[in-house]
Formats: structure tokens, C-alpha cells, sequence
């Protein structure tokens, strides 16, 4: 049994490197010792917690049993889970980071003296409020990152589920939840405490149902964000800094993510977390759809473009990560390298369904991370080349966001695509993108659409290379 | 008088949010899928508080209530910081600079 003093200062050093670790990701070489000084924190944390006990009960035998159980099978999953999938995997494991606040609050209100809090229907008034928010915020990221995870995964229908009045009901639920946190400090009620935990549940479902598949980036940065708050809440109960410092961390860093993602569409976050976009959208888009000459072509014609090119860009989008393209389009990339073609990829913020989707992508098909470009970085240099090759973007590419001030996405950064001398578009059908609009850029003189499979046709277009 | 605990840790909570503020800034955005893996791992060492909600039992009674909330919470926690830290690991591994033959 060592000492309350020393705990404190080792929750401390495992804070300072749960910091260390976050500041690794500012390159991809400092980063995997990032992610070193991150399993390092945590076992130092979890190593002093045991010693802090020092009461070795036979109860420590199921906390280690149980803790490689949870541990195999999460290092199982880390190892067996496709790239593509990582979004639905976020959201899977923000889903477990709630579920385990809730727990912990539980037990804690079951047996504060456990945890130094007081005794059971008399807490202390500043841990019962503490719990209470950390419970209530934990019990709404389980729930909503478990609807985030099903439409991910494709369980659950990606499109926004809305009905009448059901803003009025969230905000009433809300408001419910505030007012449940201050009866439950005043009575110490433990049917307050589960009704409480119930209704977050339930916000977090309705919270999440409204908003539409492709403004995922934002709904899992946000769960991320909610996630960190959870554990700052519990961290307050249990008056452990490593938990406070993790929480606030993690708590700014999702914040951070989803005003990136927000900024890359030109909304703001209240405009996405209340949803329904692109539903309205779609019916008057389909309505006035008028027959425009397209120009189509096949993998030949794309090939020979490409050939003669002297620099390509490629504009990948959730379309690739759909088909699994990404090992494919390497290999056609290699091709036109050989034959010393200039290529580059353009990276819109928003392109995928979680903030670096397709950055991870790119990286599993080996393409050396200095050859992807950000938005900003890359926009200018579209007049220059010679053949844009879009890959699964859509609205990320549309030239309408900076012409007509009508449409739903105006104002959204898009990409330059084009300005390039010709412009190669790998897509299924003409069928509009998630925000419900025509895209220009099919009808314009310079593109060639290519109606396939995105996998089949690079693979196609590398055979005629 | 004396200032309340609860203080030091609200100082710790409100700097550790602008140290959060400016190191994700810092993130390079191609490394955002790994960021949020890792902090979903760090996030995990809610642990701590399992592991002692696990162990409150002591000998006789290793199995209530509040010690079996623990220990599912235990678990869920080690599937985290497992997976997270892990997943993160392999990401990163991908990670790649241009060959210099190449060039």
C-alpha cells in the first residue's frame, strides 16, 4: 500500500504522458513513440491503483481475469478489423468508454465508501453532483455513439430519421435531465438516480437518429468529445488527476475535430447536430432533373488520357473506402509513376466518414504520406495538372459551392477539381451525392465520366496503361 | 481559511483543457483517425475507478452489486485500452515516408 500522496503524483506522470502521447501525432515519425508514452501512462495508472488498494483480496483475481478478458479481446479486434471499417470501430469503442463511466457511477452511488464519498443515500453533495453529470453525459455517448456505430454500419439506414416536434422533445428532455441531476442531489433518491441514467440513454438515441450518413465526421468527433467529458466527470468523483487531465484532453481534442469537420462543410455545428440535412433536398433535386449531356467513356480512354498526362491528381472520397479501391488505385498510381507522371492526392476535410478516413486508407495501400495533400495545400495546384482522377468524391468537388448562393453547400471549401485540363469522375451512377445536389462537374466539357465499380474500373484502367 | 480541493482539481481540469486546446491543434490532419483511436485508449484509464469499485468487496463478499458494475466496467475498459492503443499502433506502422531509391 503506497501512500495517497505518491498515487496522486504517479496519476500525475500518467497524465503528463497521456499529453506527450496526443503531442506525438504532430508528425507520423514523433507518433509511434506517442503512442508508446500513451501505454505507458496507462500502465503506470493502472499499476498504482492496485498498490494504492494494496487490500490483494481474492477480488483481485477476477479484476485481472476480467482484465485480460477485455483486453484479448480488444487487442483481437485491433487486430482483425479492415481499415475501411475504422469509423464503425470509433464509434464502437466511444460506445464502450460511456458504458464504462455509467458503470463506474453506478457502483460508486451503490458504494461511496469505496470510494471515500460518504455513505449510501448520504454522498457528498459535490461527488453526487459530479457523478451525476458523469453518468448522465456517459450514459448519452453509449447511446449515441451505438446509433452512430449502426449506421456505420450500415445496420441502421444512414438517412436522417426526423418526425414533428422533435426538437421540442429533445429540448424538454434536456431540460428534465438538469432538472433530475438537482432533484437527485437534494433527495439522494436512487430511483431518481435510475431514472436519470434511463433518460440519457434516451437523449442519446434522439440526438443521433436526425443526422445523416455523411456528417458522421462531426457525430463521432462529437461522441469523442462527450466521451473525454464523461471520464473528466467520474475523474472529478474520484478525485483522480490523471482521469481529470484525460478527460479535459480528450474532451478539447473531439471538440477541436468536430470544428474542423464543420468548417470543412461550411455549417455550423448546431445546423448538423439538429440534422435532417439532405432530405429536404432530394425530392426537389429529383423533381427538376433535366436530361444534360454526359460525356462517358471507358477504362481505355481513361488510360490514354492518364498516359499522355504529365501530372495526375487523385481526389479520393467514401466511395473508394466503399469498394475497397485503395490497393487498386496504388497500383495504377505505380504504373503511371513508371512512366514519370507527376501524381499527387487531394484530401478534402470531410472526405470519408471520420476526420484522416482516408489518410488511414491511403497509408494501408503503402502511398508515402508526403504525397497526400491537405485542401489548402493542393487547391492551386489543379490549374496546373493535367487530369484530375475523382475516386468516390462527390459534393467535395462541386463547383457550385462558390457560384449560386442558393444551393444547400454553398460556401463549403470544395477542391479546384475543375480547373484541371480534364477531369476523370469513377462513379456508379449520375445519381446526386449526400447533400441531395446535381454536381456540374459531370455535364462540363472537359470531364469523362466512368459509370463503374471503383476497384474494377482502376484496376481496368492499369491493364490498359 | 483554507481553499477546497475541489479548486486544485477544477485548475488542474481548466488548464489540461488548454494544453488539449494546443497540442490537437498541433495534430497533423492526416493523423486524425489515429487521434481519435488514442484518445479513445487514454479516455480508457477510467479503469482506475473500476478496479477499485471491483476490489471494494473485500474477502467475504467479492460479489455485490456495485463490485459487479465494477467489474463489467473493467472489462469494458480493457477492451479499450487494448484495442485502442493497439489499432493506433497498426495505423501508424502504415505511416510511410517516399523511398529514397525511388526518387
Amino acid at each position: 500500500m503506497i501512500s495517497a500522496n505518491l498515487s496522486a503524483i504517479f496519476y500525475l506522470i500518467s497524465g503528463v504522458l497521456f499529453i506527450l502521447a496526443l503531442r506525438g501525432l504532430s508528425s507520423p515519425e514523433t507518433s509511434r513513440q506517442g503512442n508508446f508514452f500513451g501505454i505507458l501512462g496507462m500502465i503506470i495508472a493502472i499499476t498504482v491503483t492496485f498498490f494504492s488498494i494494496g487490500n490483494f483480496s481474492t477480488g483481485l483475481i477476477f479484476v485481472l481475469i476480467f482484465l485480460i478478458v477485455g483486453g484479448s479481446v480488444g487487442a483481437f479486434i485491433a487486430y482483425r478489423i479492415p481499415m475501411t471499417a475504422m469509423p464503425e470501430l470509433v464509434a464502437g469503442f466511444h460506445s464502450l468508454v460511456g458504458l464504462a463511466a455509467v458503470f463506474v457511477a453506478i457502483s460508486a452511488f451503490l458504494n461511496p465508501n469505496a470510494f471515500n464519498l460518504g455513505y449510501p443515500g448520504n454522498i457528498k453533495l459535490g461527488s453526487l453532483i459530479e457523478m451525476s453529470i458523469g453518468a448522465a453525459v456517459g450514459a448519452i455517448t453509449f447511446s449515441g455513439s451505438v446509433i452512430a456505430f449502426l449506421k456505420l454500419q450500415g445496420i441502421m439506414s444512414g438517412s436522417p430519421i426526423t418526425f414533428k416536434g422533435q426538437h421540442p422533445l429533445n429540448a424538454l428532455i434536456l431540460i428534465s435531465i438538469v432538472v433530475l441531476i438537482y432533484l437527485l442531489c437534494a433527495s439522494q433518491s436512487s430511483k431518481l438516480f435510475w431514472i436519470l441514467l434511463m433518460v440519457s440513454f434516451l437523449i442519446g438515441f434522439l440526438l443521433i437518429i436526425p443526422i445523416g450518413g455523411a456528417d458522421m465526421p462531426v457525430v463521432i468527433s462529437m461522441l469523442n468529445s462527450y466521451s473525454g467529458w464523461a471520464a473528466a466527470g467520474i475523474g472529478f468523483t474520484l478525485e483522480n488527476s490523471a482521469l481529470i487531465i484525460t478527460g479535459a484532453l480528450v474532451g478539447s481534442s473531439g471538440a477541436i475535430l468536430s470544428y474542423i469537420m464543420c468548417k470543412g462543410m461550411n455549417r455550423s455545428f448546431f445546423n448538423v447536430i439538429l440534422g435532417g440535412f439532405g432530405a429536404s433536398e432530394q425530392i426537389s433535386s429529383a423533381q427538376n432533373k433535366e436530361q444534360k449531356p454526359v460525356k462517358s467513356g471507358n477504362a481505355d480512354d481513361a488510360a490514354f488520357l492518364m498516359k499522355n498526362a504529365s501530372s495526375v491528381i487523385i481526389v479520393p472520397g467514401y466511395g473508394m473506402a466503399v469498394a475497397q479501391a485503395q490497393h487498386a488505385l496504388r497500383e495504377m498510381v505505380d504504373t503511371l509513376k513508371k512512366s514519370g507522371i507527376k501524381v499527387s492526392y487531394a484530401i478534402h476535410p470531410v472526405a470519408g466518414r471520420m476526420p484522416g478516413h482516408m489518410n488511414v486508407l491511403l497509408a494501408e495501400a503503402n502511398v508515402p504520406y508526403d504525397e497526400v495533400f491537405e485542401l489548402e495545400e493542393i487547391n492551386n495546384d489543379f490549374a496546373n495538372a493535367d487530369v484530375a482522377f475523382v475516386i468516390g468524391a462527390n459534393d467535395v468537388t462541386n463547383p457550385v459551392a462558390k457560384t449560386d448562393p442558393q444551393s444547400p453547400i454553398y460556401g463549403m471549401p470544395v477542391l479546384d477539381v475543375e480547373k484541371c485540363k480534364s477531369v476523370l469522375f469513377v462513379k456508379r451512377s449520375l445519381s446526386p451525392g449526400y447533400a441531395g445536389i446535381d454536381n456540374d462537374l459531370f455535364y462540363k466539357e472537359n470531364t469523362l465520366m466512368l459509370f463503374a465499380d471503383a476497384k474494377k474500373m482502376t484496376e481496368d484502367i492499369t491493364k490498359n496503361l | 481559511m483554507e481553499i477546497d480541493p475541489f479548486i486544485f482539481r477544477l485548475s488542474i481540469f481548466i488548464l489540461s483543457i488548454f494544453v488539449g486546446y494546443y497540442v490537437v491543434w498541433s495534430v497533423t490532419p492526416s493523423l486524425h483517425t489515429p487521434l481519435m483511436s488514442v484518445t479513445n485508449a487514454i479516455s480508457s484509464v477510467i479503469i482506475v475507478g473500476a478496479i477499485i469499485a471491483g476490489l471494494a468487496g473485500g474477502n467475504d463478499s467479492v460479489f455485490n452489486v456495485s463490485s459487479i458494475f465494477g467489474f463489467l466496467a473493467i472489462i469494458l475498459a480493457a477492451v479499450n485500452i487494448f484495442g485502442g492503443f493497439l489499432v493506433t499502433q497498426r495505423m501508424l506502422a502504415m505511416y510511410k515516408k517516399k523511398k529514397k531509391d525511388k526518387k
